[in-house]
């Protein structure tokens, strides 16, 4: 009963949104039902749909992990972005500056790479917040733009491919390469990138879980997030709590990295990611801050993502800045949340005292 | 660097820093009254946008800046609904906003101009002459400085955000005041959008505000939320924006090279983050900003 | 004057109100008593239009009348002063009065004509206070006088007053009584709500008695008395003292030498304070709120950063002063705070989860390595508090905000006493409590002693603290000003103490 309850308000919103989209796409003139039709089906085809789909969704599940961990510790990290930029960066930094060794020091050496610049980049609003009190909202996208500009000058000054004008970096080693998995499953080809980092990120979530719910670390942050006077109270650090949960964010959102550069471009690319720090927050607060729920919503999103490509090319007017819209639209239902509770106050099944 | 410092220069920093205190007002006002708005950014994009959708349509600036001020009170009126009405994360709330202008002037701008995110050039003699707009911000700031501490809506706006269990057993409204704070934020964000867009520029490009909202936003915290104050700050982060333009391809590094240009574009972020952490100590927002109202046992 | 009929309220699954009718006589100071949660607190502000009643009227000079907001109210004359006051800490005397209620036009405030207007008043009732002074600055005393003000000054005619005297010392009570009396005189009627009895007997002219949202009792204060006030607040006969055997007192526990805590602002709240508690002893700690003791015990705890620290506390020998809340904890030192929502429980967590808050850091709480929480034991350890404890309802999965305030309290007290302490904190034990479990846990915090345990105790209640404590100090501005024998002192002598400091 309880899943149920948990289930049917992010369902409504949901809807909610794509009930607001496609009267959207009906004011501009074209047809909701076949724009969703297009957007639903192409994601769900095999192998292209599905094995596309997938590999959308993996940052996806990265951002949205990321999001969830610090939300747990009552803190809302928005500079994922800056932190997944800055930490792929590092990945082929890494790939290109030791690209002759073999997969066995470069596959590893690069996943660090990834996870420690991650984390560092997240680290730095959680030392502000910890030490100075500083908002960790406009920090955080301080140093989104800080860190993109950053990434932007390194790659344009001394990183780039000379004579290339595409601004990416030169490629990284073969060693660095982490296979797709179309080598592994019949069926489907290698050309679609979906790679090991997907079930990287399907370990990530079943690693948070147990941290967040089955450890003391876990206990300790969650508290803190929870009533940091209570936390502070059973003994716990309220500062240090701040920093790991930012720390382990930015860890979380690095590790999109490895997907991108690693498992798909072999290289550093300029604006590789699709806004996937801003939709891991929609992810998270639609996964109810869960790992398990992050992966549904990872996955619904990662529908859109897919499909929103297609809705772009083979319609009119629709582009596939919808899907935004519609990711905006379902975090604003799912915040309004108190919205569909009012409505179902009045029925009895979902009377239940005080709780 | 004698070249640096010129009338250019001030005039440049006051420019610059217009939107910024417009949407550092529209801020104040709902801040004050107890509702975080994270989402200046995304109602100064609507603005923006809609004012140069609107003055390339119809040909006048002036429907165009009443447009885009609409834009930024529709905006904030989702905002204002959700945040007071159904008590929701007032950031959330805010961040999705954003989120949702990151794509709904891009979804239109494709729509209706087959573009991708940009409205067409508007023509020089439909753009807003700037000085009116600059003298506005100077109206702005002294009327909302009376408003706030001379009038009795300003006394209850105060009251509702440092004590909203007091205002309403004194028979104020809070959720009437709450929603007065947040709309014309709205408006005033929206201004200061259209401003960017059919004022200082001639066209909306995609993301074009670049985060204005949010160091408006940091001002407003820098200003201890009071309009003076925060007037000073966003003048502060004009002017760092202002010297940044000046400074490229004027200051060089010792070697002769130029200043890389992505070094230059981060000042402003980096001046905000030092700020707040410099100062956030010592500055006491409102008592009860961000925490929605009830009436509970 | 005001005249309730047939009024009831529902908060969810909690009938507040039930059928409640009474009448209020015009030029009367009428009380309602009851223990916390019997309803009086929601009755007035139904009568004052903060919430609305589900059904019945309610009927002002004989007149039905629609209250919906505060604002309906006071236009009928009828004003309130919360218990918590609603004051906007930054703003004046002056534009606390006036909010809602601004003279001038929409565009110019007029604070002149305001403030000439609260002088005339402050000399007609004789409570004095400055229009232009900020509500920051001023005493809880002067406090209640603006809120008082704030009535008058809207010409409410009948004011209702919610347990006034919860921030008074006895003597600032009397004062406060020759006010209300005055108040009387000049044709004002007074509604009060309140738990205290003694006070009840002392100023009310008739008493409505509540219990579990009903009306139980509507006597002249003249024809009753104590006893028979309490046994129909309670349904029962009422033990007023705790039954206590004598203690067994061994060796010192706890030393404060010279023992300081400053606050934010640089100001002193407690000031070089020296005393010891000793095992198997209880020492009470007596004064009004707001007097240092929050400060002093949250210091003992832990919860105060060393910067602001200045003296020495020991404990068993061993110099404490700069350890955090977790090594004081591993120590022995347990400590139920004065504040259960905020410093005491995870609201939104389960019980199993709050009931391994301060230990959930190692065995038997955590094992394999150190790392992983246990939950056979965690289950373990919650289903002892419960039963140990009489937490209802018995069910570890609930999220703790489920509980009302005396089953939260006794998971609290459960969960501190589970540490086999050597010292126990106790601040403010019962309040917000139900008077079944005050009893229980007035029992437990004597037994805890009788094991050897030393105990301080802070509390505002002074029947509670002169009961349970061996030795009672006075604390006044942040001072320990004497130190009495409970079983001796009258109320009187702690009073004084309480107030003036000597």
């Amino acid at each position: 009963m309880k899943l149920l309850r948990e289930l049917i308000f992010p369902l409504m919103a949901v809807l909610a949104a794509f009930i607001v989209g496609g009267i959207l796409i009906l004011l501009i003139g074209d047809n909701p039902i076949q724009a969703y039709k297009l957007l639903i089906f192409s994601a769900l085809s095999w192998p292209d749909g599905i094995g596309y789909t997938l590999f959308h969704a993996t940052p996806l599940i990265f951002t949205g992990l990321a999001v969830l961990v610090a939300f747990r510790c009552g803190l809302l990290n928005i500079g994922v972005e800056g932190q997944l930029y800055v930490a792929a960066f590092a990945a082929a930094w890494v790939g290109i500056t030791m690209s002759q060794r073999s997969a066995w020091i470069l596959v590893p050496l690069c996943f660090v790479a990834a996870i420690f610049a991650g984390g560092v980049w997240g680290a730095i609003p959680g030392v502000l917040k910890a030490r100075f009190g500083s908002h960790e909202v406009i920090n955080t996208i301080m140093l989104n733009f800080i860190g993109i500009a950053l990434i932007s000058y390194f790659v344009q000054y001394h990183y780039k491919v000379p004579g290339d004008p595409i601004m990416q970096s030169s490629e990284i080693g073969k060693g660095a390469h982490i296979a797709r998995l179309g080598k592994f499953i019949p069926g489907l080809p290698e050309r679609i990138p979906l790679n090991l980092a997907f079930l990287l990120a399907l370990l990530c979530c079943v690693l948070v879980y147990y941290f967040l719910w089955r450890t003391k670390w876990g206990y300790e942050l969650r508290s803190t997030g929870a009533s940091p006077t209570a936390a502070e109270y059973g003994g716990i650090s309220i500062r240090k709590q701040i920093v790991i949960a930012m720390t382990i964010s930015g860890a979380l959102a690095g590790m999109v990295g490895i997907n991108e550069v690693m498992g798909y471009r072999y290289r550093y690319y300029d604006g590789f990611s699709d806004n996937y720090g801003f939709t891991g927050i929609a992810v998270a607060l639609l996964g109810r801050n869960h790992p398990f729920g992050v992966i549904i919503a990872a996955l619904l999103f990662g529908v859109l993502q897919h499909g929103g490509i297609y809705v772009d090319g083979f319609s009119e007017h629709v582009t596939k800045d919808i899907v935004q819209v519609l990711q905006g639209t379902i975090i604003i239902f799912v915040a309004a949340e108190a919205f569909f509770r009012g409505q179902f106050e009045n029925f009895s099944l979902f009377k239940q005292s005080k709780v | 660097m004698k070249d640096l410092f010129t009338t250019a220069l001030l005039w440049s920093t006051v420019r610059l820093a217009t939107p910024l205190v417009l949407a550092a007002m529209g801020g104040l006002l709902s801040e004050r009254s107890g509702v975080i708005n994270i989402a200046l950014e995304g109602m100064m994009l609507a603005g923006a946008f809609t004012a140069a959708a609107v003055t390339w349509a119809v040909g006048n600036p002036l429907i165009g800046l009443a447009a885009g001020m609409t834009a930024g009170l529709a905006i904030a009126s989702i905002h204002a609904l959700v945040s007071i009405r159904y008590k929701a994360d007032q950031v959330v709330t805010g961040t999705a906003i954003n989120i949702l202008m990151l794509g709904m002037p891009a979804f239109l701008s494709g729509a209706f101009f087959l573009s991708s995110g940009s409205t067409p050039q508007i023509p020089r003699e439909q753009l807003i002459p700037r000085l009116p707009i600059v003298a506005a911000f100077l109206i702005a700031v002294p009327l909302i400085w009376y408003v706030m501490y001379r009038t009795p809506f300003g006394l209850r706006l105060r009251a509702v955000g440092e004590n909203p269990e007091a205002a309403d057993a004194a028979g104020v409204g809070v959720a009437r005041m709450r929603y007065w704070g947040v709309l014309l934020s709205g408006i005033l964000a929206g201004l200061g959008g259209a401003y960017l867009s059919i004022g200082q520029s001639s066209l909306f490009t995609r993301n074009m505000t670049a985060g204005r909202g949010f160091i408006a936003l940091a001002a407003l915290i820098f200003g201890k939320w009071r309009p003076v104050q925060t007037m000073l700050a966003c003048l502060l982060f004009g002017f760092t924006e202002a010297i940044s333009i000046q400074m490229q391809g004027v200051v060089k590094l010792p070697s002769g090279e130029d200043i890389p240009v992505q070094f230059v574009q981060m000042v402003p972020y980096v001046l905000t983050i030092v700020v707040l952490a410099g100062f956030i100590g010592h500055s006491r927002p409102p008592r009860a900003l961000g925490i929605p109202y009830q009436k509970e046992r | 004057m005001l005249e309730l009929r047939d009024i009831s309220k529902r908060f969810g699954a909690v009938q507040a109100n039930d059928r409640v009718s009474f009448k209020v006589e015009t030029g009367t100071i009428h009380a309602i008593v009851g223990e916390n949660g019997a309803g009086k607190s929601t009755i007035m502000r139904i009568a004052y239009g903060f919430y609305t009643a589900d059904s019945g009227d309610i009927l002002v000079e004989g007149q039905v009348r629609q209250i919906s907001r505060p604002h309906d109210a006071i236009a009928l004359g009828i004003g309130m002063v919360h218990q918590h006051f609603m004051l906007v800490d930054t703003m004046t005397v002056a534009e606390n009065i006036v909010l809602g209620a601004e003279p001038g036009s929409a565009f110019a405030l007029d604070l002149n004509t305001a403030a000439q207007r609260i002088r005339s008043l402050s000399e007609e009732f004789k409570l004095s206070v400055d229009p232009n002074a900020v509500i920051e600055n001023l005493s809880v005393g002067q406090q209640q006088r603006v809120e008082l003000l704030k009535a008058l000054y809207r010409n409410a005619r009948l004011l209702i007053l919610d347990e006034p005297t919860a921030v008074l010392t006895p003597q600032e009570v009397d004062e406060f009584f020759v006010i209300l009396r005055g108040m009387r005189e000049q044709g004002k009627t007074i509604v009060i709500i309140t738990h205290k009895l003694s006070e009840v007997l002392a100023i009310s002219d008739e008493v409505t008695v509540m219990r579990d949202g009903k009306v139980v009792g509507n006597v002249q204060t003249k024809d009753t008395n104590a006893a028979e006030l309490a046994r129909l607040m309670v349904g029962r006969e009422v033990l007023l003292r705790v039954e206590k055997p004598e203690a067994h007192v061994g060796e010192p526990r706890l030393k404060l030498n010279n023992f300081s805590v400053s606050a934010t602002d640089g100001g002193k709240r407690v000031n070089q304070v020296s005393f010891e508690v000793r095992a198997g002893e209880i020492v009470g700690i007596a004064g009004v709120e707001g007097n240092g003791q929050t400060e002093l015990i949250e210091a003992l705890a832990g919860l105060v950063p060393a910067s602001q620290l200045s003296g020495s506390i020991s404990f068993e020998g061993h110099d404490i002063t700069n350890e955090g809340a977790r090594s004081r904890r591993e120590r022995g030192i347990a400590h139920i705070p004065e504040d259960r929502h905020r410093r005491g429980l995870l609201l939104e967590f389960s019980l199993a989860e709050n009931s391994i808050l301060g230990v959930h850091y190692r065995p038997p709480v955590t094992s394999l390595g150190n790392i992983m929480l246990d939950n056979a034991a965690i289950q373990r350890r919650v289903n002892e508090i419960i039963q140990g404890f009489d937490v209802r309802p018995a069910n570890s999965e609930l999220p703790a905000r489920a509980l009302s305030g005396g089953n939260q309290q006794k998971l609290i007290i459960g969960r501190e006493f589970k540490l086999n302490p050597k010292l126990l904190l106790v601040s403010q034990p019962t309040r917000g409590v139900d008077i079944g479990a005050i009893e229980f846990i007035h029992r437990k915090l004597v037994a805890l002693r009788d094991a050897g345990c030393a105990v301080l105790l802070v509390s505002a209640e002074l029947e509670e603290v002169t009961s349970l404590a061996d030795r009672l100090l006075i604390i006044h501005k942040g001072n320990i000003v004497g130190e009495v024998d409970p079983k001796v002192a009258t109320i009187e002598e702690i009073g004084l103490l309480m107030t003036r400091g000597h």
